[in-house]
């Protein structure tokens, strides 16, 4: 729940629409795409209200997101999140200009649970929907950090659900181009397997990085694809390493020295990361780059990155921990800039895609 | 009234109005109705359908009074997007949104003992039993001769609904006997929830201004999940 000060002039970015007719567009967003219910108010590139539901805990004993469980938490929190979130903004429905809402990739059921609430809501107040890209969506919230994009940028995002080097120009009008993904496990699903591995819970992000600051990264873990020229990642082989290395202390009836293993593991992820975002942005002569995703929040991936963006001569964004993860505000953001860019709304009969493309 | 329902393979619309005095709910006639059978599209049609059902009926969301939808049970995907367009729908006008088990949206127009039976994939069904309309068992999801066995318990001569036709042995001595008789639309009305009829039950906590129930699902099974066995080793 935030509540920046709105600072600048209030007709700002609002090209779509007349400045005489009063304020720019209220825009709400609705993120369904994983186990997160969030709705987020932007008006004028200034976040109203974020707020957000997760059935993380219900997840936890499953050791991952399970889909269905994930879809009817959705459907429960999906009022309650919109009013909570128009308490705060201290808005009203009817005065919400234009609605957003992730329509892939993500979690099929839970994104028709989004996609199906965001039509009745345009419907209902005779206003514009637009379909948001999660990735997309996930590079647009650093705009209400640090203000609009420089065209272009590299956007390196990593969370549970994916791993991906972007190259963004007009986020808004033109499509972003992804320049690789990981080829098999997501960077955050890796943390979460190794998680498990040594014991702790689910998330595995957040008790591996906390567990990795008593530790140092001697072991000398694999670093998938990390000479291979291409920008795609691969986290499958680290977490095999990383299990055959502990099964073999067991077995070998030696104690896991976990905070090292946990140490190695993280460096090993975010060297591969970091470098490859460097490398792409050295390779289309791009001078920012902007990190989001639920691993964005870590904080070894944060320092690796703003060092070695420094040495490079890279401007790093990086949105504070809350805006990394999957969130409304995101979606609120990217449709935004979409309504003030005056991009065509998207259909009523707009489809929910789990493999949408960018 | 606008009423909705996504239990079935159908996607249904109906536009109802409200009444000074609760209808019976085989007399409701709907201002505009919609309905498009497509299992796996709800979610792409509803809202749609609702916009042409408004604009046929030259009623504007502000003209509603009030919002209706069937609870299932129903395949939980397409359950959830009538539920939650429904229920977002009606948040966005600041009005209420009344719940009815869907299978009533067939029962409540059939006179005598009659059971419904719809599809609950996984070679079971829902179903409720009715005695002149009114519901008195289920709903509940079994194999189809169970299904069968339980509603011959409860006196059910005729079964109506989609169940019928995909488990036609199980149902087989009992043929749609008693089916269909408010309506008027003969076979056709029983095979889906009529969300008219749905309006048309809830039409008595709308008029009284009852404060709706929780919009709560009638899943009637729980998640199809396991927790995980301790990691597997993958070495040797
Ligand atoms: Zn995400």
């Amino acid at each position: 729940m935030t509540r920046p000060t709105p600072t600048g002039t209030v007709s700002g970015t609002s090209s779509g629409t007349s400045p005489s007719r009063g304020p720019a567009p209220l825009v709400l967003g609705i993120e369904t795409s994983c186990d997160e219910t969030g709705v987020g108010l932007v008006r004028d590139g200034v976040l109203l209200a974020d707020a957000l539901a997760s059935s993380v805990d219900e997840h936890a004993r499953y050791g991952g997101v399970v889909p269905e469980i994930a879809a009817r938490a959705h459907l429960e929190a999906m009022v309650p999140t919109i009013d909570r979130a128009l308490a705060t903004a201290g808005a009203k429905a009817s005065d919400i200009d234009a609605v957003a809402v992730t329509a892939g990739p993500g979690l099929a059921g839970a994104l028709l649970v989004g996609v199906a609430a965001a039509k009745a809501y345009a419907l209902a107040l005779g206003v514009p929907l637009y379909g948001i890209h999660h990735l997309a969506a996930h590079v647009a919230v650093d705009t209400l950090e640090h203000g609009p994009l420089p065209s272009p940028s590299i956007a390196l995002l990593v969370s549970g659900g994916h791993s991906s080097l972007l190259l963004v120009e007009d986020l808004a009008a033109a499509p972003v181009v992804s320049l690789g993904a990981t080829v098999d496990d997501a960077a955050g699903e890796a943390y979460d397997k190794v998680a498990r591995l040594l014991g702790m819970p689910f998330p595995g992000g957040p008790p591996i990085d906390r567990a990795a600051r008593d530790g140092a990264p001697t072991i000398p873990f694999p670093r998938g694809k990390a000479g291979d020229g291409t920008f795609d990642f691969s986290f499958s082989g680290l977490k095999t390493a990383v299990a055959r290395w502990v099964e073999a202390r067991r077995r070998a009836g030696e104690p896991v020295p976990v905070a090292d293993v946990a140490a190695s593991f993280q460096e090993a992820v975010v060297d591969v990361l970091t470098a490859k975002a460097v490398a792409a942005a050295r390779k289309h002569g791009v001078d920012t780059l902007v990190i989001g995703g639920g691993v964005a929040a870590n904080s070894r991936l944060r320092a690796l990155a703003a060092e070695r963006c420094e040495s490079a001569g890279i401007t790093l964004r990086v949105p504070r921990p809350g805006l990394c993860t999957d969130n409304g505000a995101m979606v609120a953001a990217l449709g935004a800039l979409k309504v003030a860019s005056g991009v065509a709304p998207s259909p009523l009969d707009l489809p929910a895609s789990s493999t949408l493309p960018l | 009234m606008l009423a909705l329902d996504t239990s079935t393979p159908a996607c249904s619309v109906a536009l109802v109005q409200l009444p000074d005095t609760a209808p019976p709910p085989g007399a409701t006639r709907p201002l505009a109705s919609r309905r498009i059978v497509d299992a796996r599209r709800h979610g792409e049609l509803l809202s749609p359908l609702m916009r042409d059902a408004l604009a046929e009926a030259a009623v504007t969301p502000a003209d509603l009074a009030g919002v209706v939808v069937g609870l299932g049970p129903g395949p939980f995907t397409s359950l959830r997007v009538g539920i939650v367009t429904a229920a977002t729908f009606a948040a966005a006008l600041g009005l209420t949104c009344h719940g009815v088990c869907s299978l009533d949206g067939i029962g409540a127009v059939t006179s005598g003992r009659t059971g419904v039976v719809t599809d609950a994939r996984r070679r079971e069904v829902f179903w409720a039993a009715y005695a002149d309309g009114e519901r008195i068992a289920g709903p509940a999801v079994d194999r189809p001769d169970r299904a069968a066995d339980l509603l011959r318990a409860d006196g059910v001569g005729g079964v109506v609904g989609p169940g019928l036709a995909l488990y036609p042995d199980a149902f087989a001595n009992a043929a749609a006997a008693h089916a269909g008789t408010g309506t008027g639309t003969g076979a056709a009305a029983a095979q889906y929830p009529d969300p008219a009829v749905l309006a048309a039950l809830a039409a008595p906590d709308l008029l009284a201004g009852r404060a709706p129930a929780p919009l709560t699902p009638i899943y009637l099974r729980r998640p199809d999940v396991a927790e995980p066995r301790p990691a597997k080793a993958v070495t040797g």
